[in-house]
C-alpha cells in the first residue's frame, strides 16, 4: 500500500480545542478533501469547522439536505477519488445504515463520524450516550465488517480523523468513528505531530476492482475517470464490477471475502490499550469517554489496595477479541462499564472465559468514577 | 368592562419560551386563532417538526404528534387518512421542511392531502444554532456558511410555495410575513384560507409565514423585523399563488 509522510496543516506543538475540532483537523492532515453533511447536535461543530477550513485549503464542501444525501455524496466523491467523510449523530446516522451496506457491499472507502447522544430517537440531543456501538456492526441488512474506533480524548479525536481514512483506504471499507457527545465537545490539549502518515489507495486502472485471488484479499480501488470502465454497484457483482444476481458461487464468494478481509486481519487493525494490568486480579473492560472514569476509578482502587487494571479498546469493530480472551485468562473478574444498557458486553462475554460483571447507565451524563469505585468493591 | 383582547382558546396560558424578537409566538396566535375561528379545537390534531417549533405541544391545548425531522407530512397523512374527520395540521420550519423533509412535502401535497401546512421559513436552521437553511439568502452568513451563501457553492434559496403551488393537489398555497400589522392581518387570513380548503376537502393548504430569527441572524428585534422586509420579501414575494375557487372540489 503507498503510504507517505506529510506535514501537518497545524502548527507542530500544543493547540487546545475541542474533540469535534480535533477529529475535523486529523482527518484534514490525513488528506480529507471533501465533506458532505447535515447539521445535528452534538455533531454540529465538526460541520461547521469544515466549511469553514475546507474552502480554505481549496478542498471541496457541501451542505445535503438530509443524512441519506450526505453519506451518498461522501460514496460518489470516493469513488471520484476523493479522501470523503461525514459526521452526524443518532437520527443521523439511523438514515446513513442503506448507504453504510451499500459502502461495505461496494468496497467505498469512507469516514464517517458518529458523535453519539442519547438514543434512542431524538432522545436528549444534548447529552451524552454510547447506544450506538451495535448499530455501527449491525445497522444496514446483511453480512458486512465495517470498522468502528473508540476515541477517549480530543488528542485521539486528532489521531483517529486520520487513522479512519488510513484503514479506509487499506482495506477499501467504511470506517466510523464511534465519539460520543462528551468527548466531542471536550476542550483539552492537543500536541499536533510534525507530519502525519497518509495511506494512498492503490489505484491500478488494469485489476479487478471487486475481486481477488485470495478469498480475503482487498482489491485495488480505480477512480473513475482512470480509464478502467468502471461499475459501481449495490448488486451482487462479479471481480470485474458485472452484475451476477442469480449465481450462487458469485454471492457467496463476494460476501465471504467482504467479511473476511476485515476479520482475518483484527491483528492488524484491532487496537487496544492495557492500564496497571500486569498484577492485576480483576480488570475494567471500557471504551470511550467511560474509559477515563474506568482509569480514575483504576487510580482510587489501587490506593485502598485492590489490584485492579484497565483493558480500554480503542478499536470496537472487528471486536479485539483476542485481546479480552487474553485478559480472561490472566484476571479473574472484568468489569465493564458502558453509557448503554448492555452492547460491548456480550462481546466481552463471548470472549472472556471468566465472569464478567457490567454497569449500565442511560441518563445522558457521563458515568462518574466514584460509581465505579463503589460498583468494583461490590462486585470484587 | 369589554375585553379588548384576549388569549385565543386553544393556546394554553405557559409563556412562550422563545427569543426575544421570535415571530414564532405571533405564528403559534394566528394558528389558535384560526382553530378557535373555525371551532375545531376538540378535533384538532398537530403534528409538529423538529426544530423550534417542537414546543408546539406546550402551548396548544390540543394533541400533537412531534414527528421524525422532515416526515411530518407522512405522519399526518396516517393520521388524517384514519380519521378524516378530524382536523390535522403540519406545522414545519424551513430546514425541517424543504430540506430534510422535501420528498414528504412535495408527495403529501402531489396527493392532494387534506391537511393544512404551517411552514416558517427564517433562513437558518434556529434550535441547532444558525445553520445554513435551504432557504438562506445569498451572502447571509451561517455557521456552515461562514462566507455567506453562494449560488456556485451552496445553490439558490427554494422558494416552496411557487414550487407547490405547481401541483394538482394543492388547494391554497400563499406566502406572507408578520412584521407589520398588515402584513399580519394578511397572514390571518390566508392561515384561515389555508384551515378552510382543509374543511372544503380541497386538498392541501399550504401558507409560508417569513419569520425572524434574532439570535440566529445576529440582529437586535428591530433589526431582525426590518431585515423582512429589506432583504426577504424582495426573493420571496409575498402573496397568494394558488387558489382553488368555488366548488372545484378536488
Amino acid at each position: 500500500m503507498p503510504t507517505e509522510t506529510v506535514k501537518s496543516l497545524l502548527t507542530p506543538g500544543t493547540h487546545y480545542m475541542s474533540g469535534n475540532e480535533a477529529v475535523a483537523e486529523g482527518a484534514l492532515a490525513a488528506g480529507c478533501d471533501f465533506y458532505a453533511g447535515y447539521p445535528i447536535t452534538p455533531s454540529s461543530e465538526i460541520m461547521e469547522h469544515m466549511a469553514r477550513r475546507l474552502p480554505e485549503l481549496g478542498r471541496r464542501f457541501a451542505q445535503m439536505e438530509d443524512e441519506i444525501a450526505s453519506v451518498c455524496a461522501v460514496i460518489g466523491a470516493s469513488w471520484a477519488g476523493a479522501r470523503a467523510m461525514t459526521a452526524t449523530s443518532g437520527p443521523g446516522f439511523s438514515l446513513m445504515m442503506e448507504a453504510l451496506g451499500y459502502a461495505a457491499f461496494t468496497e467505498t472507502p469512507m469516514v464517517i463520524v458518529d458523535v453519539q447522544r442519547a438514543g434512542p430517537c431524538t432522545g436528549q440531543a444534548t447529552r451524552v450516550g454510547a447506544g450506538d456501538v451495535m448499530q455501527a456492526k449491525w445497522g444496514s441488512h446483511g453480512d458486512y465488517q465495517p470498522v468502528a474506533l473508540s476515541p477517549w480524548s480530543a488528542q485521539e479525536m486528532y489521531d483517529m480523523g486520520g487513522e479512519a481514512f488510513n484503514l479506509a483506504e487499506r482495506y477499501r471499507v467504511p470506517v466510523i468513528v464511534l465519539a460520543e457527545e462528551a468527548v466531542g465537545h471536550l476542550y483539552e490539549r492537543i500536541d499536533v505531530p510534525p507530519s502525519t502518515r497518509v495511506v494512498r489507495r492503490e489505484r491500478d486502472p488494469g485489476a479487478a476492482p471487486f475481486g481477488t485471488k485470495e478469498p480475503d484479499g482487498v482489491p485495488p480501488m480505480p477512480a473513475f475517470g482512470d480509464g478502467a470502465l468502471l461499475l459501481v454497484t449495490g448488486s451482487t457483482h462479479d471481480p470485474r464490477g458485472f452484475r451476477r444476481t442469480e449465481d450462487p458461487d458469485v454471492h457467496r464468494r463476494l460476501v465471504e471475502r467482504l467479511s473476511r478481509k476485515i476479520l482475518a486481519r483484527r491483528s492488524e487493525i484491532c487496537r487496544t490499550e492495557a492500564h496497571l494490568l500486569e498484577d492485576a486480579e480483576a480488570a475494567f473492560v471500557a471504551y470511550g469517554f467511560t474509559a477515563r472514569s474506568a482509569l480514575e476509578a483504576v487510580r482510587q482502587l489501587r490506593a485502598q489496595g485492590r489490584r485492579v487494571g484497565l483493558l480500554r479498546l480503542q478499536t470496537l469493530w472487528p471486536f479485539p477479541r483476542e485481546a479480552v480472551a487474553d485478559l480472561g485468562r490472566r484476571v479473574c473478574r472484568i468489569l465493564v462499564p458502558e453509557m448503554n444498557l448492555g452492547q460491548v458486553e456480550g462481546e466481552v462475554r463471548k470472549a472472556a472465559g471468566c465472569p464478567v460483571a457490567t454497569y449500565h447507565q442511560v441518563d445522558g451524563q457521563v458515568i462518574h468514577p466514584d460509581a465505579l469505585v463503589s460498583w468494583a468493591l461490590e462486585v470484587t | 368592562m369589554k375585553p379588548v383582547f384576549v388569549r385565543p382558546q386553544s393556546l394554553t396560558d405557559k409563556p412562550f419560551h422563545f427569543c426575544p424578537g421570535c415571530h414564532h409566538g405571533v405564528i403559534h396566535r394566528l394558528v389558535a386563532e384560526a382553530i378557535d375561528r373555525f371551532g375545531v379545537r376538540e378535533r384538532t390534531i398537530a403534528a409538529a417538526s423538529v426544530g423550534c417549533s417542537v414546543f408546539l405541544y406546550d402551548y396548544f391545548d390540543i394533541d400533537v404528534v412531534e414527528s421524525p425531522h422532515g416526515r411530518a407530512p407522512a405522519v399526518a397523512t396516517g393520521i388524517k387518512r384514519t380519521n378524516p374527520d378530524k382536523f390535522v395540521f403540519i406545522y414545519q420550519g424551513d430546514g425541517d421542511l424543504a430540506a430534510i423533509g422535501t420528498a414528504e412535502i412535495i408527495h403529501a401535497a402531489n396527493r392532494g392531502e387534506n391537511l393544512t401546512v404551517v411552514f416558517v421559513n427564517n433562513t437558518v436552521y434556529g434550535m441547532t444554532g444558525g445553520q445554513m437553511a435551504p432557504t438562506t439568502l445569498l451572502g447571509q452568513p451561517t455557521t456552515t456558511s461562514p462566507y455567506g451563501r453562494e449560488f456556485g457553492q451552496d445553490g439558490y434559496p427554494i422558494k416552496m410555495t411557487e414550487m407547490l403551488a405547481q401541483l394538482e393537489g394543492v388547494g391554497f398555497a400563499a406566502r406572507v410575513a408578520v412584521d407589520t400589522p398588515a402584513r399580519l392581518a394578511q397572514a390571518r387570513k390566508a392561515v384561515f384560507r389555508a384551515f378552510e380548503t382543509q374543511l372544503e376537502e380541497k386538498g392541501m393548504g399550504f401558507v409560508e409565514i417569513l419569520s425572524s430569527c434574532p439570535t440566529n441572524w445576529g440582529m437586535k428585534p428591530l433589526e431582525a423585523v426590518r431585515r423582512i422586509e429589506r432583504e426577504m420579501i424582495p426573493y420571496f414575494p409575498l402573496g397568494v399563488y394558488k387558489e382553488r375557487k368555488g366548488s372545484d372540489a378536488l
